[in-house]
């Protein structure tokens, strides 16, 4: 048996970096595709909220793991061979999009309809009203539960590891393999999910602290 | 526009919410520099003729025409229109919390009037000195009582310059001394000749200060006419009755 050394402790912060970049991939890519969508579920066209809602009930009523076979997997058998990062980037701008969209559809709402009448009677019409008025007030309201589903994001990439795609949780699985110290391991794997999920919620706090600086 | 001339045209205006008709056939008018006090009990209908009027409910019958120009649906020319004519003020001020007291007023300014921010700035002083808080350009909305935000409130619907504003129940979530504040403000403007609609609950500054009430009772015109007149000779019960109540 091979003993745990500071070489398997590198190869596990290695590993981290691609944890770090799985979740910069799937909240960009879920804010990218969620704001439309929140928009999307808050106007005034049926077809278009009915489109997001429908896109939303199914990408919330299925477990991630799915949707990550039917990227790879699926995706595969049809000749469609993705890289494992590729298809978990996929995976989880799908999945990220559809719960972000829904939190920040929840935000938009949160902003009081007088704030609507009251742009409206200045003569602001609907786009000027959602980028000075709605939306900054959403932003603010959006803040912590943003963060809370990004620090979800964060520990949900280790499901990653199922198509292949070496991640935190995965490395500290090998690095098992070899060493059968799975105590130490994975106390180390949970130490640096918590070094990357910590400093996140410190933001959050911070940016929800400097929003309202000015009330 | 001459003085004398009709400057708000409300015509035999129903207006129902699902089952229940709010607004049953109501008109008056309003002339130019005329100030109208509407009042009534709560659910007279009173504060939905007035919102009616800003163009923030559809009606389902009758008409409503401001400055010669029908009110119009959202996105119209009309509407637009409405909106260079009228301002609004609100019981609940609905100033921008995010924004500064200065940046309340401008944004219109620059959005809609395309003023550069200098100019909007300098309006916006100009206004803030109407209502008597020039010193609050930087504070935020929540900086402030709730006197001095109704007062930043009416000062950026006037930097729009408006022919006519309208204010809905403006006091009704302030306390006496507040309240005081706010109506010096707009009886300094219905002195200045501005056509002013208020739906209020003040009886003082209704007989003071409005040239015009019109009394509702369920959803319809109970009584209006000239404001001393209509104050000494009550010619139904309810109006009366009201006055009594209020007193």
């Amino acid at each position: 048996m091979i003993q745990l050394s500071a070489t398997h402790i590198l190869y596990l912060v290695e590993a981290a970096r691609w944890t770090v970049l799985l979740s910069l991939i799937a909240f960009a890519g879920g804010a990218l595709v969620g704001l439309p969508l929140a928009l999307m579920r808050v106007s005034r066209s049926k077809l278009l909220r009915g489109l997001a809602s429908v896109y939303i009930q199914i990408v919330q009523g299925t477990p991630l793991l799915i949707v990550l076979f039917l990227s790879y997997f699926g995706l595969g058998i049809l000749g469609y061979k993705l890289d494992p990062l590729v298809a978990a980037g996929i995976s989880f701008t799908i999945y990220a999009a559809a719960f972000l969209g829904e939190i920040w559809r929840g935000c938009i709402e949160a902003v009081p309809k007088t704030q609507w009448e009251a742009s409206d009677c200045l003569g602001l019409n609907p786009v000027q009203q959602y980028a000075y008025v709605i939306l900054p007030q959403a932003v603010r309201i959006a803040t912590p539960p943003t963060v809370g589903f990004m620090v979800q994001i964060v520990k949900n990439t280790s499901l990653a590891s199922v198509i292949g795609f070496v991640e935190l949780a995965r490395a500290g699985q090998i690095v098992n393999n070899s060493t059968f110290e799975p105590f130490a391991i994975f106390a180390v794997v949970g130490a640096i999910y918590f070094a990357i999920c910590y400093p996140l919620s410190v933001v959050g706090r911070y940016l929800e602290r400097k929003a309202n600086a000015g009330r | 526009m001459p003085e004398g001339e009709a400057v708000v045209r409300v015509r035999d205006v129903i207006k129902e919410f699902g089952p229940l008709r709010v607004l049953d056939g109501v008109g008056f008018e309003v002339t130019r520099g005329q100030t109208v006090a509407i009042v009534g009990r709560s659910g007279s209908g009173k504060s939905t003729l007035l919102r009616c009027v800003a163009g923030l409910e559809t009606i389902q019958g009758g008409s409503i025409e401001v400055c010669g120009h029908p009110v119009g649906r959202p996105g119209s020319a009309a509407r637009a229109q409405l909106r260079r004519d009228v301002g609004m003020v609100f019981q609940s001020y609905n100033l921008f919390p995010h924004l500064t007291v200065e940046r309340n007023i401008t944004l219109a300014l620059t959005l809609v009037k395309k003023q550069s921010r200098d100019d909007a700035r300098k309006r916006a002083a100009e206004v803030l000195g109407l209502v008597g808080l020039t010193d609050k350009l930087g504070a935020y909305p929540e900086q402030l009582s709730g006197g001095q935000q109704q007062r930043v409130a009416i000062a950026r619907s006037l930097a729009l310059q408006p022919q006519v504003m309208l204010f809905d129940e403006v006091t009704s979530a302030l306390d006496p001394e507040l309240t005081a504040e706010v109506l010096g403000v707009m009886e300094d403007l219905a002195r200045r000749g501005m056509t002013m609609i208020t739906v209020t609950h003040e009886m003082g500054f209704a007989r003071r200060v409005a040239d015009l009430v019109v009394f509702m009772h369920k959803g319809k015109v109970w009584e209006i006419g000239p404001t001393a007149e209509l104050f000494a000779n009550p010619r139904t019960a309810e109006f009366r009755q009201f006055v009594g109540s209020e007193l």
